[in-house]
């Protein structure tokens, strides 16, 4: 693609499987920390923030993509190099709203989730949670406030995984106290 | 039956044990693990149980490990020689976990309880940059459970600890009755 040209390709690959047993390692290490799944839930959404807030610069240093003009650009961006990008898959974008504010993304298949089963005494556990918090800390770093969930889940019995996300409003630089 | 247990609702174990077919960023492990390690940071109150938290998430995922790597590599023979769980250990284990093998697989000299596995530069650690203070902080820890974990549950109970020597050393210290049952079987 000729937008790749530009940059090398120095992203250097390494095996899911190592990534995704950390990232289960991880998950149970806060059910035993924490007694309740929306504990949980919530502690996984904020370390993704924490994540997201890094992977933006990250990404941006390694794929030449310009800023984006609105929330459909966004959302190629994000299922066409991003997740490719990181995780090795590529979601379908679908369920566009009328206002062009709300879209989904469809996952076939999740590399956090392999070989993952939810027990029944975790069944409001957000696994893959981590991603909803990795989205929304990327996109405010350029800017952009969204609300991101989970609407479908493989590990709940559903065919897909589908994340939805909603653009809720554009942020303005605030300049620090003092300065004009 | 117990709440824990999912009663098989899902195919996943009917799965072929396939290779894995994805592959993930460096950056998406490393940015994973460097909020692991905070967040572990956050709920010590030293070096040395930070070191062991690690550890404690690196002995989950040896366990699973080990179960798919005999399964796929080995077709579920398992090793009864120390030397030949070490070798699996420096080749196959960590070519599936880190993408090559170990650098090094050395013996004490004075010691036949223990070996050391030596790697110039860790994957976990690619990105983690130790502050002064905590200067005897090795991530490799997490590493570190990781082997325990499959040594223990190939029949090799051992104590595996980190150092920080010609890049990252893992010190494994196997336990008296793994090397007399050793002695024992090379005797016949």
């Amino acid at each position: 693609m000729s937008r790749q040209a530009g940059r090398g390709t120095e992203s250097k690959k390494m095996n899911s499987e190592l990534f995704t047993l950390t990232y289960g390692a991880l998950v149970t290490q806060l059910c035993k920390d924490y007694e309740n799944d929306e504990d949980v839930n919530k502690q996984l959404d904020k370390m993704g923030y924490n994540i997201g807030v890094r992977l933006i610069e990250d990404f941006l240093a390694r794929s030449s993509v310009g800023r984006c003009h609105d929330f459909r650009e966004t959302a190629d961006v994000i299922a066409k190099i991003a997740f490719k990008m990181y995780l090795g898959i590529t979601p379908s974008i679908t369920n566009w709203s009328p206002g062009g504010d709300e879209f989904s993304l469809i996952l076939e298949n999740n590399p956090l989730v392999d070989f993952v089963e939810l027990p029944d005494n975790h069944s409001s556990l957000i696994y893959s949670n981590l991603l909803c918090g990795v989205l929304r800390g990327a996109l405010e770093m350029v800017q952009m406030a969204v609300d991101v969930k989970f609407v479908q889940d493989t590990l709940k019995g559903d065919s897909v995984t589908e994340i939805r996300m909603k653009f809720l409003r554009r942020i303005e630089d605030n300049l620090p106290a003092g300065e004009e | 039956m117990d709440s824990r247990f999912t009663r098989g609702k899902s195919p996943v174990l009917e799965r072929a044990l396939g290779r894995p077919r994805s592959e993930v960023a460096l950056s998406a492990f490393a940015l994973l693990f460097s909020e692991l390690v905070q967040y572990c940071q956050n709920r010590v109150y030293s070096v040395a149980e930070l070191q062991t938290k690690l550890a404690q998430l690196g002995h989950q995922v040896g366990l699973r490990v080990l179960d798919a790597l005999v399964a796929r590599e080995k077709s579920g023979r398992r090793e009864t020689k120390v030397l030949n769980v070490l070798l699996f250990v420096k080749g196959p284990v960590w070519r599936q976990l880190f993408g090559k093998e170990a650098d090094k697989l050395e013996q004490a000299n004075d010691d036949d309880k223990t070996y050391y596995v030596i790697e110039k530069e860790p994957l976990v650690n690619s990105f983690i940059s130790v502050p002064k203070e905590n200067s005897s902080l090795n991530c490799a820890a997490f590493t570190a459970g990781l082997v325990e974990a499959v040594l223990g549950a190939s029949g090799f109970p051992a104590k595996v600890t980190a150092h920080w020597h010609k890049g990252t050393t893992l010190m494994i210290k196997f336990e008296e009755a793994v090397i007399a049952r050793e002695k024992s079987l090379e005797g016949r």
